[in-house]
């Protein structure tokens, strides 16, 4: 995955809380094999109306989405972070968000803030004031603030995630570091296998 | 030593690797495919050159996006055509077994996890679908992931994953005579919120949960993630045993009594203890549906549609606001005087024999209101075989139902069942999010019976009511 360290760019403003990721991107999409061009499908049933945040004119360009609480609940798609990557933005500042939605953020570079309910609403308000003022996301320090204010407010970052994501590193080559763990994981493992239960068409032996 | 919940005794038992400083590493038992959420990863691998480690340890079925036609129709959508035989192709080049549509093993992959026994007890099982929790009822840690997680898994068996919270969820007392196990469900994900689970594996307790078959504790795990709760947990009891007993990866086992002592062991200990806990009186679950556009948002069916300004939250005001504006609700409405154009019957959640069973008696000697279509699709073809074996289909045809081809359906309008823009369906199905089954589709979670007696009535019913 790319690395991702530092992060400035405007902000949008999702004025929703529990966007499930049906709505980032509905299923109808979800039917292609490729892992890219899922950015036309960022919100499309919303983005039908000319005045959803995202066509007004002021917010193009946007990098950082601000929402509402339980952002990315629902199903595991992971396509929801890939239509968000495709569309442009790098960070998703919310109050919380679902867990396999953090995950799936985590695997692909898209940076997740968790900030408090009340820190989230002022710089909503902040930030739908100021379309062209920019706000950054510091990753390696685990910081996002506003330098034309001051503002400044920490926030929570698992630091092998921080990691991950500042190193740009693929966590299936860090696992196989593990390679001799697993192997002996598995020579004891007494779990039974699919093995001999089915012939080579899938019908049971 | 203090006593260990069910959740500590199958993460401890998967631990792999947990280096200083870095996630943990857990090892993956049962990896189950579908075609949706793997053409990518399986693309990744080919890139870097790849192998699946452990095809024994994984099984792929087709189920989000087959038509429910009869399996002689092609399927229409090129695009999803394609997915499909991408799931075959990739199955065959990995040394995967798969059931493509209209195999004799093919089905929901939730549905037929359990129903083949490939799903048990101790085990850790994972799939790139959020509804992989309803393998927890059989004691088994089991959740959703994303592509690169599959991906990871595909390569390695294993997942990096941190222990995560406990939250017990104890339903005492006795469900009353017509509440069943997915009306337990909704007052759950109601109780606890959208996200009051996030973080958190759920291990469902108590004397309403004991008395649950496997099928009612497998409704009750799968909408877990409908709380936020990536996995759903169920003790492993006598009910759970018998079920699995039978089952075809499981009855000719030389091994069986071995594995059995050993399943018996998935319990927590009684002295346990829980980060959280919640508790319900099973007695005072009813009836229900949903009125909104998230499974959190229920009411009971004698109920009314809510009045957001009654809510203190402004935030909450506001969901409820847009969430009636989507559904076309007036606040004070009896849900029952609302009508519906579409019942659907099915799902991961409610697909197996006995919702099939409870819809059935409801359904048996009426017929469906006129303008309501009603659709039935079991969940997999061994559902199907067993229905018909039962006449539940010459039940629903002669009640005017649509007897249907296994798969997702309608749960999520993948394949061609879908609402049109306005159409308001009942659904026994997870999740009424907004366009869930159809873009501008306003979707109503109820039980099977519910759904069934919706169906005779033309609008929200109680199975009484058309008895």
């Amino acid at each position: 995955m790319r690395a991702v360290s530092l992060l400035e760019g405007r902000a949008v403003v999702l004025g929703r809380a529990e966007v499930d990721t049906d709505q980032i991107i509905p299923s109808v999409w979800l039917k292609r094999v490729e892992r890219t061009g899922f950015g036309r499908g960022l919100f499309s049933e919303w983005r039908d109306d000319p005045n959803f945040v995202l066509n007004r004119p002021e917010h193009q360009g946007a990098t950082i989405l601000v929402a509402g609480a339980h952002f990315g609940i629902g199903s595991s798609r992971e396509h929801a972070v890939w239509a968000l990557l495709d569309y442009g933005f790098r960070a998703v500042i919310a109050p919380s968000f679902g867990d396999i939605f953090r995950n799936n953020a985590s695997k692909q570079g898209l940076v997740v803030v968790a900030l408090g309910d009340d820190d989230v609403q002022s710089l909503g308000s902040w930030a739908a004031a100021h379309p062209d003022a920019s706000l950054v996301v510091d990753v390696a320090r685990r910081v996002v603030e506003v330098a034309s204010t001051g503002w400044q407010r920490s926030f929570d970052l698992e630091e092998w995630t921080r990691q991950r994501l500042i190193n740009g590193w693929d966590d299936i080559g860090l696992t196989l570091r593990h390679d001799q763990e697993i192997e002996r994981f598995e020579a004891a493992s007494r779990v039974p296998t699919v093995e001999g239960l089915f012939d080579a068409s899938g019908h049971l032996l | 030593m203090a006593g260990r919940t069910l959740y500590d005794k199958l993460y401890d038992e998967h631990l792999v690797s947990a280096p200083a400083g870095e996630t943990a590493l857990i090892y993956v038992d049962l990896h189950l495919v579908h075609e949706v959420t793997s053409p990518q990863a399986f693309d990744g691998l080919r890139i870097e050159g790849r192998r699946v480690r452990r095809p024994d340890r994984t099984l792929a079925t087709a189920d989000h996006n087959v038509p429910t036609d009869p399996i002689t129709t092609p399927v229409a959508d090129e695009v999803s055509r394609r997915q499909l035989e991408v799931l075959e192709e990739n199955c065959r080049e990995f040394g995967i077994t798969v059931f493509p549509r209209g195999h004799e093993n093919q089905g929901i992959v939730h549905v037929i996890g359990p129903e083949l026994g490939v799903t048990q007890p101790g085990m850790t099982i994972v799939c790139g679908d959020s509804h992989t929790s309803t393998h927890g009822a059989v004691g088994a840690l089991a959740f959703g992931i994303g592509t690169s997680e599959v991906e990871h898994v595909l390569a390695t068996q294993t997942l990096p994953h941190d222990r995560a919270q406990s939250l017990a969820v104890t339903v005492d007392g006795e469900l009353r005579e017509g509440v069943s196990a997915k009306d337990l469900a909704l007052a759950i994900v109601a109780a606890l919120g959208t996200g009051g689970g996030i973080g958190h594996v759920i291990e469902y307790r108590g004397s309403a949960i004991r008395a649950l078959s496997m099928e009612g504790r497998m409704t009750v795990c799968n909408m877990s993630i409908e709380a936020g709760a990536r996995a759903g947990l169920v003790a492993v009891d006598e009910t759970t045993l018998a079920y699995l007993l039978g089952r075809p990866a499981i009855a000719g086992r030389p091994d069986r009594d071995a594995l059995v002592e050993r399943w018996r062991g998935y319990v927590s200990d009684p002295d346990a203890t829980f980060d959280r806990e919640l508790v319900l009186d099973g007695a005072a679950v009813t009836p229900s549906v949903t009125w909104g556009t998230n499974p959190a948002q229920v009411v009971a069916l004698d109920g009314v549609v809510p009045d957001p300004d009654e809510l203190s939250d402004g935030a909450a005001r506001d969901a409820a606001q847009r969430a009636l504006a989507y559904m076309g609700l007036t606040p004070g409405t009896p849900m029952h005087d609302i009508p519906v154009d579409v019942v659907f019957i099915g799902s991961c959640t409610n697909s197996r024999l006995e919702d099939l069973r409870a819809a059935a008696r409801v359904a048996a000697g009426h017929h469906v209101a006129p303008g309501v279509r009603a659709l039935v699709v079991p969940g997999s073809h061994r559902v199907k075989h067993d229905a018909e074996a039962e006449g539940l289909d010459r039940v629903f045809v002669a009640a005017g139902f649509e007897w249907r081809e296994p798969g997702c359906s309608m749960c999520l309008g993948m394949n061609p069942d879908q609402l049109t823009p306005g159409q308001r369906s009942a659904s026994t199905s997870n999740r009424n999010f907004e366009g869930r089954q159809g873009r501008g589709g306003r979707t109503h979670l109820v039980s099977p019976a519910v759904a069934a007696a919706t169906a005779i009535a033309g609008r929200f019913a109680d199975p009484a009511e058309v008895a």
